[in-house]
């Protein structure tokens, strides 16, 4: 059940919607509550536009639809989470999206990790569904009503990107033996950033948010506005291993990176994505497209 | 999740039945009267190899013009300006994807596989519509695609509609109404630059230059020339000339420049209260016929992109094939323990 909402929270599915919310005063995110936003916006921001780069390359048309389809869906997400993220500042989806720079971007480093071959992406994707899906679905108890309604909406959808991730991992596990070998190096290549998804959120101000207990039931007293991440490491260890040696993989073992996504820390992937993604935008400040 | 796949081939796959197995005639005399009464012909009925072949040729460079044409927008997913552009800029890529897919489905019903379609497509054998062969240096050419691409498309499509093979008709159905959502998305991308700062202005009028004539020529050569056009004509599948289509288009653009604020590239164009059409210059078919035989802008970039794509993910097919096979054979095996237990029960 979602928690009590108001008229702008049952209205807030849509970016344009929490928008315009915004513009009437209706929902303004406080600041703790904003870069909270804005780091989750900027995983799905990040994740989607990478799905982006696989229109018209993927291995079938099908696939071009289904992982054109998941990057919708995430961009969905991500536009209404910075949408809301910039209700604090005064800003726009856009000002965010298009004019910040890679040291305030936030995302955690899995989301920016580049395509690789189709078995890299299926990997990242995996351990990404995962996330989201624990994430959304204790989300949508959140006790701050914009959050839990954008949560609301994307649960569902993830559980789809969930499903098409674990048919390919069985099917390139199972399926031929450079499938399988190609799997495992994509597994292994994503590994080291499942670690940082599940570390406490960082750049928040001390006591400003308080967190959700993923445990509690419908209900029952609801704890606060963030998700506990410490339960979902718990599902995601239960899940994923699971997953992986039902496709006749191997759980990799490789040590985990040292993270820091949230502080504006990333790999080498990152720039490049931005300065492709940002380029026109950057050229024409201020105007409207 | 909307997957226009294979459903059309799923339910309508079609028996071949030509000349050869009609020899008193009865399928040709029905044939006739479909086509008299105006009613469609679907995959079972008995028809000509001529139509039959026709129809393979036509849906499927459709389904071709389809696919190739998710490229030249493809181009701009990753630096569309807003990210609101880009949810519909990825969207609409997605939808000719589907465009294909369903396409692609549609002449399977007349016998043809999807694999061979495909493969005359990235051989470079198969033919595809050759406005996908220009380039797209701008953003303001994802604005003057939707509006002058797509709606050279819906123009020649609505009548296919009406197009005596079901499958294929329907297919238009569904497609042409997406089509006019692309239109008007690459209206708003241009009346968004007209409306903004003089470099987004020049940039929209640069676009809409280059993109005029190569609209007006997708309906094909003038009539004249035209030799495929009266026997489709004849059997229902196409309704109006290629000169009458162009005609048509035209007349919608003009007012439609003028709200934008845009000028067609043809100093030629005025109303004629005579006829009671815009007036227009002639084409440089020589620029036509220069793309058509691969002289293009993109035409080598085009079909390769298709290639590695496909060839690149050849491992992921034959792994989707191997685990499916390894799947019916264990339920196949499981089936066949779990049969005897059933008789005993
Ligand atoms: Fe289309
Ligand atoms: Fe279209």
């Amino acid at each position: 059940m979602i928690p009590t909402t108001n008229r702008s929270a049952s209205t807030a599915l849509t970016p344009e919607a929490i928008a315009e919310s915004i513009a009437a005063d209706e929902t303004v995110a406080s600041e703790p509550v904003a870069l909270y936003a804005l780091g989750l916006g900027d995983d799905a921001l990040v994740l989607a536009h990478r799905l982006g780069e696989w229109i018209t390359h993927a291995p079938e048309l099908e696939e071009d639809v289904a992982l054109g389809n998941i990057g919708l869906d995430l961009l969905g997400h991500a536009r209404s989470l910075l949408t809301y993220a910039g209700s604090a500042w005064g800003t726009s989806e856009d000002d965010l999206a298009y004019f910040r720079g890679e040291s305030e971007f936030r995302n955690r480093q899995l989301f920016e990790q580049p395509n690789g071959d189709f078995a890299h992406t299926i990997a990242r994707q995996l351990f990404a569904s995962v996330y989201f899906d624990g994430l959304y679905r204790a989300l949508r108890r959140s006790t701050d009503p914009t959050l839990a309604a954008i949560a609301a909406k994307a649960t569902k959808e993830v559980d789809y990107h969930l499903d098409h991730s674990v048919q390919w991992l069985l099917r390139l596990g199972l399926g031929t033996e450079e499938s399988h070998r190609r799997m495992q190096r994509g597994l292994d290549a994503m590994w080291p950033f499942v670690g940082e998804l599940f570390r406490a959120e960082t750049g928040l101000p001390e006591g400003g948010v308080a967190h959700v207990p993923l445990d509690v039931t419908d209900g029952g007293t609801l704890g606060g506005v963030v998700v506990d991440l410490e339960p979902l490491r718990s599902a995601f260890d239960e899940i994923v291993p699971r997953l992986i040696t039902d496709a006749g993989l191997t759980v990799p073992t490789v040590p985990f990176a040292r993270g820091g996504g949230r502080e504006g820390r990333h790999t080498e992937a990152l720039g490049p994505m931005l300065a492709e993604m940002q380029v026109l935008a950057r050229a024409h400040p201020g105007v409207t497209w | 999740m909307v997957t226009p796949t294979a459903r059309a081939a799923a339910t309508e796959t079609g028996g071949v039945r030509d000349a050869d197995d009609d020899p008193q005639g009865d399928g040709r005399r029905r044939f006739e009267e479909l086509l008299a009464s105006e009613s469609r012909v679907e995959p079972t009925d008995w028809m000509p190899a001529a139509y039959r072949k026709t129809l393979i040729r036509q849906i499927s460079q459709h389904a071709h013009s389809e696919i190739i044409g998710m490229q030249p927008e493809g181009n701009w997913i990753t630096r569309a300006p807003s990210l609101k552009r880009k949810a519909i800029l990825m969207a609409k890529v997605q939808d000719e994807a589907g465009h294909g897919l369903y396409l692609y489905s549609a002449a399977q019903t007349l016998g043809i596989d999807r694999e061979e379609m495909f493969d005359q497509l990235i051989t470079g054998r198969a033919k595809y519509s050759s406005i996908f062969n220009y380039t797209t240096p701008t953003w303001a050419d994802m604005g003057s695609i939707g509006w002058l691409v797509d709606g050279a498309a819906i123009c020649n499509q609505v009548p296919l509609c009406r197009a005596s093979y079901g499958p294929y008709g329907r297919a238009m159905v569904r497609i042409c109404k997406e089509e006019s959502f692309h239109q008007r998305q690459g209206f708003e991308i241009l009346l968004a630059l007209m409306n903004g700062t003089e470099e987004q202005r020049a940039m929209a009028q640069e676009s809409v230059n280059r993109w005029y004539a190569p609209a007006l020529m997708m309906f094909g050569p003038p009539d004249a020339d035209s030799p495929n056009s009266q026997q489709s004509m004849a059997w229902n599948i196409k309704r109006f000339s290629n000169d009458e289509l162009r005609q048509r288009f035209v007349d919608m653009l003009v007012p439609q420049a003028e709200i934008l604020g845009v000028t067609l590239p043809d100093p030629a164009i005025r109303w004629n209260e005579e006829r009671g059409h815009y007036d227009f210059g002639d084409l440089d078919w020589t620029e036509f016929s220069e793309v058509l035989a691969g002289r293009g802008p993109a035409n080598a970039v085009r079909v390769s992109r298709r290639r590695t794509a496909h060839e690149n993910g050849a491992w992921v097919r034959e792994a989707a094939r191997a685990y499916a096979d390894k799947q019916a054979t264990a339920s196949a095996a499981s089936r066949a323990s779990a049969a005897p237990e059933k008789i005993a029960s």
